[in-house]
């Protein structure tokens, strides 16, 4: 085994991830990104190989970015999504995983509203699984596109500092951003209301701010996270405009940042909540980006894993 | 690489790789009557210095630059199934796009052929070119698939289980070419 080499058949999360092996991801996702840019954009590496895309919870960007990278691999793909399959007919999670087993699928995709059940899987099955999104707990492709995104941006994460903005407890965004930001020698500091912050979140080594403000000062990277409208029945602000008055990100609020600051968001976007259409579209704004970046990311972690099964076989 | 493989001859010196460079990047012209439309595409790793080495030829004997390319295979290659770990994908890198160019392919070693079809499919994902030639340093022979090159700096006879070290002064620190043998 080489020194650079990948050796998982699973990506369940960034946690058990080392800093070399995240910056093989990113590196290889550099050069896909030009595949992508290429009038013809499809390459055969992944020619014969077949992928299901299982999603027990509703994701349009995530899954259609996987779809993407399947197909510019060339890989054969499959989409399982709960509203129409017997996901939603009562079969158990391990019955479902055994029957697609038995079609022999070389790669799993898989999201789920509770957290673990990838690594649950992947422990089960001989396929590779890739987790996109369990629960609150980790969404690892999207830590990863973070990073390429800031990388192109800044040249490197280490020594940056940056701020995550919002609902951080029921992002599973974070989590990951989190634990690869860290080990990659970047300061994370979260922001947001109290009662949108987990008890004893500093323990994962990081900052916490209340206000809006001091997110913003001195920041590299500002990363705004969705206010989840349909969770507002908890009733952790009294208003979205109390919201967008206190933690929104507008033009204004972003003067004394720091020169060269960039802003991210994971999307979907709740303009006038939590960004204002002026920052979004702003010159600052690296969204879009980001969804490009994520096609890449994702071609990246598919090849990787396709290899590491085949050592195993 | 596995196993451990000891030096069994000196190909080329220094000197003999700049002779050589200089009669290729001759050829390249004559055969093509010029330096119009042409593009060398290296291939990475070691035909980037190669395509490198001729287009500085080209240029002091024409007088014009020629654009130069670098082609990463990985994607293309037919032995993903059989090698493990995974590659390092690297990024391909054209000047300009190849529609009706003349494009002449570098590499330091034409061994089973295999690279040069991967490379072939690769170059076809960019487009139509007018002609695709193939420059190699050191030609030793076994191939695999039917394809052959229409500049050859060497050829060398070598046995299957050898190695054919090509080293250049912009990725090792010195021209020159060996041949290895298992120890």
């Amino acid at each position: 085994m080489t020194q650079e080499g990948w050796s998982r058949k699973d990506l369940v999360g960034i946690a058990d991830l080392s800093p070399q092996e995240i910056q093989l991801i990113l590196d290889t996702a550099e050069s896909f990104r030009e595949v992508s840019e290429r009038p013809i954009k499809k390459v055969p590496t992944l020619r014969g190989k077949t992928v299901v895309n299982l999603f027990f919870e509703p994701s349009t960007r995530t899954r259609s970015s996987f779809e993407i990278a399947e197909k510019r691999l060339s890989a054969d793909s499959l989409n399982f999504s709960s509203s129409s399959s017997s996901l939603s007919k009562g079969e158990s999670l391990i019955d479902t995983a055994l029957n697609l087993q038995a079609m022999a699928p070389d790669l799993i995709v898989i999201r789920h509203s509770h957290p673990g059940v990838p690594h649950m899987l992947a422990a089960r099955l001989p396929s590779g699984v890739i987790n996109a999104g369990d629960g609150a707990h980790e969404h690892p492709t999207q830590a990863l596109l973070d990073a390429l995104t800031i990388v192109q941006h800044r040249g490197r994460l280490e020594g940056l500092k940056v701020s995550i903005v919002g609902d951080i407890e029921h992002s599973r965004v974070v989590r990951s951003n989190i634990y690869l930001l860290n080990k990659m020698g970047a300061e994370v500091t979260l922001a947001g209301p109290r009662t949108m912050m987990p008890v004893e979140v500093e323990k994962l080594g990081v900052k916490t701010v209340y206000t809006l403000g001091e997110a913003i000062e001195g920041a590299d990277v500002i990363m705004m996270l969705r206010v989840q409208l349909e969770r507002q029945s908890r009733m952790a602000f009294p208003s979205t405009r109390e919201y967008f008055n206190l933690f929104g990100l507008t033009r204004e609020r972003l003067k004394p940042a720091k020169r060269g600051v960039i802003i991210m968001h994971p999307g979907p976007m709740n303009r006038g909540v939590e960004i204002a259409s002026d920052v979004a579209d702003g010159p600052y704004s690296v969204i879009l980006e980001q969804v490009a970046n994520g096609v890449a990311v994702r071609m990246a972690v598919l090849y990787l894993l396709a290899g590491a099964l085949q050592e195993a076989e | 690489m596995s196993g451990e493989f000891k030096l069994k001859k000196n190909v080329l010196s220094e000197q003999q790789m700049a002779r050589i460079l200089r009669r290729m990047a001759g050829e390249i012209l004559e055969h093509n009557g010029g330096v119009e439309g042409l593009m060398l595409v290296g291939i990475r790793t070691r035909g980037v210095p190669l395509a490198e080495g001729l287009a500085a030829e080209i240029e002091r004997s024409e007088g014009h630059e020629v654009p130069i390319g670098v082609l990463d295979i990985t994607l293309y290659r037919d032995d993903l199934s059989v090698i493990a770990p995974q590659p390092v994908v690297k990024e391909t890198r054209l000047p300009g796009p190849v529609e009706d160019q003349t494009l002449v392919l570098c590499d330091d070693v034409l061994y089973t052929g295999r690279t040069i079809r991967a490379a072939l499919d690769a170059l076809t994902d960019y487009g139509r070119p007018k002609t695709v030639q193939l420059a190699v340093l050191v030609d030793r022979g076994h191939r695999e698939l039917p394809i052959q090159a229409d500049f050859v700096g060497r050829k060398i006879a070598s046995d299957p289980d050898e190695v054919v070290e090509v080293r250049f002064v912009a990725t090792d620190g010195e021209d020159k070419v060996m041949i290895m043998e298992p120890e």
